[in-house]
């Protein structure tokens, strides 16, 4: 630590400031800093700001006054007609019924891969680690075809199941690569010492490697959460039926059904994009975690 | 028992030198082998085994109906002469270019930027990373809104008195793509952000200290210190980068769909419209192998360049 510290009270030294002037300086700086922050947080902000004003303007409102003017008017009509008549409700269950059983499912499966490849001497460890990551990072496109395909062949296209097995399929590759890196920190004395008291596979698992995995378990569960959520390219390739489509094809159908009626289209935006805000604010710590799990490998 | 031996086990006997691959593979417990395989084999089904098909089927022309023809190389030998293959590969090189690289800077910056732990800085780094949760396709929509003819981004340039540069963004063959980036971009920012604050973090201050005593300046510090001790995290934005660049897809469906006149068009539109809209799966599969080489190219040479340093 001292010599961490040695350096500082030289420089001062050699180049004596005046407590008056460095203080200026200080204060100059935190206000250069707050400008140039505050302005790139509001450039950010200001599209999503303008979708909520937006989404609670009268149509006659946006057709008179444009787009990007102020609201002349209040109403919640855009987010009646984009839930009602838009057929938003139906599609917000729709994502909600693939979203959670997947994230659920693709945890599940991950999980337990990740304990045994990092917990066993399973035979070819590494290679199955690797080969399960590389199948995460194919480009879909590679895959949409076969898998319309296969999904119809199983009976199962246009179903929400078809949605839910390839986004667990896909997905879980990167799941085990982050728990694998997570789990194989755990000190081999602690389940070494549940082997003795006569614990099997089982209960290492549940009692011991999957609570103390839990920030990387709740780190995941947030990310995937929004992935699954956000998707458009598997639904649209699984799915063809309007009613069986979740919240982003729905969107994109609300777009085309109501052109130009941006008041529709913003309350749509905002319906299909609060779950995953929810979910960020509320587990915001978690997310950026999760983030960063996944990079740090 | 087998776990509480084999550990030690192991290390015996790479003391002596043995292979002791069979062995161990006798001491997995019969539910732990399920702990894998299960998961491998839904993998499997919904990956490995589409993926195969998928590079079989770009030798064939299929129509989805009848029986799939195989045809060799022909599929590849056509998108040499097709336009509009030519256009979308080069916009793909764009985007990979523009939306890779100035996500990196801009993602660098502001990270640069809100470093340091201070008042405040939580809301921005917030405000930043917000759009990252949203979808897309909402993304796209929000845009949408601001590219209309009577939209906030004409409306400015019309109260700042460049009324001569409005414009129809989105309809307008040359700015289509380019008003296609700016969305995927804003979205982008703040994930980069993110990754970047984390390998700042990892930095150890004593480097900069030592380079405050030699008298280097910030740019210096920068160039020496922050730089070289990002390249693990670089390596981990180049590659999220490349991946996303190439799956970008949803921003410009919902967008222009490639228009107008494919001048917005990405491999991934592309191919999505060949295949599922023409109805040509093979030659659809065929865009995504080609896809799928530049995204293993691009990553491939960069782990190569990155060894290559490293010996050095």
């Amino acid at each position: 630590m001292t010599a961490t510290h040695a350096p500082s009270p030289r420089t001062e030294e050699r180049a004596p400031v005046p407590a008056v002037r460095r203080e200026r300086r200080r204060i100059w700086g935190t206000a250069g800093f707050h400008l140039s922050a505050g302005l790139l947080s509001a450039l950010w902000l200001l599209p999503i700001a303008l979708v909520l004003v937006t989404s609670l303007r009268s149509f006659d409102d946006v057709a008179a006054h444009g787009v990007g003017s102020l609201p002349h008017s209040f109403t919640l009509d855009g987010f009646r007609q984009a839930w009602v008549d838009g057929g938003q409700q139906r599609a917000l269950i729709n994502s909600l019924l693939v979203t959670v059983p997947a994230v659920l499912l693709s945890l599940l499966l991950a999980s337990t891969a990740a304990f045994a490849l990092s917990r066993y001497d399973v035979p070819l460890r590494r290679t199955l680690l690797l080969l399960m990551l590389g199948g995460n990072l194919l480009p879909p496109q590679i895959l949409l075809v076969p898998v319309s395909k296969l999904s119809e062949m199983l009976g199962l296209y246009d179903t929400l199941y078809a949605l839910i097995g390839v986004q667990v399929g896909f997905g879980i590759g990167f799941y085990v690569f982050v728990l694998h890196g997570f789990m194989r920190s755990i000190p081999p004395e602690i389940q070494q010492a549940a082997v003795i008291d006569g614990a099997g596979p089982w209960q290492i698992f549940t009692r011991i490697v999957l609570p103390l995995a839990k920030p990387a378990m709740a780190a995941l569960s947030a990310l995937s959460f929004t992935w699954i959520f956000n998707d458009l390219l598997w639904a649209i390739t699984v799915l063809r039926t309007d009613s069986q489509m979740p919240i982003t094809a729905s969107l994109i159908g609300l777009q085309g059904q109501y052109v130009s009626m941006w008041n529709v289209i913003a309350a749509g935006s905002v319906i299909a994009a609060a779950p995953t805000v929810m979910v960020f604010l509320k587990f915001q710590r978690h997310f950026v975690a999760g983030l960063n799990l996944g990079a740090v490998k | 028992m087998a776990v509480l031996t084999a550990p030690r086990k192991e290390r015996r006997e790479h003391t002596t030198g043995r292979p002791p691959a069979r062995k161990r593979a006798t001491r997995v417990p019969p539910l732990v082998l399920a702990f894998v395989l299960v998961p491998l084999l839904a993998e499997a089904f919904w990956v490995f085994w589409p993926a195969l098909q998928g590079f079989y089927l770009a030798f064939t022309k299929w129509d989805g109906v009848s029986a799939p023809e195989f045809v060799g190389l022909a599929n590849f030998k056509e998108m040499f002469g097709d336009a509009v293959f030519r256009t979308a590969a080069l916009d793909t090189v764009l985007w990979l270019l523009l939306f890779g690289g100035l996500s990196a800077a801009l993602g660098l910056g502001a990270a640069l930027l809100l470093q340091q732990e201070r008042r405040g800085v939580g809301f921005y780094r917030a405000a930043l990373f917000l759009p990252v949760v949203f979808s897309l396709v909402a993304t796209a929509l929000v845009w949408q809104a601001m590219y209309q003819p009577d939209g906030l981004i004409n409306q400015f340039l019309e109260a700042i008195g460049l009324s001569g540069l409005t414009h129809a963004w989105l309809a307008d063959q040359d700015t289509a793509l380019y008003a296609v980036i700016v969305p995927a971009l804003w979205r982008q920012i703040g994930y980069v952000m993110v990754l970047y604050l984390a390998g700042l973090k990892g930095i150890d201050p004593v480097l900069y200290e030592a380079a405050k005593v030699d008298g280097a300046t910030r740019l210096q510090q920068f160039r020496h210190i922050t730089l070289p001790q990002l390249s693990s995290v670089n390596a981990v934005v180049l590659s999220v980068i490349v991946i996303d660049s190439l799956r970008s897809f949803d921003v410009v469906w919902a967008l222009t769909r490639g228009g107008p006149y494919h001048s917005s068009e990405l491999l991934s539109t592309y191919m999505y419209s060949t295949a599922f809209q023409s109805l040509r799966l093979g030659y659809g599969s065929a865009l995504a192998v080609v896809i799928f080489v530049l995204a293993f190219g691009v990553i491939a040479s960069y782990l190569v360049r990155a060894f290559r340093e490293a010996d050095a």
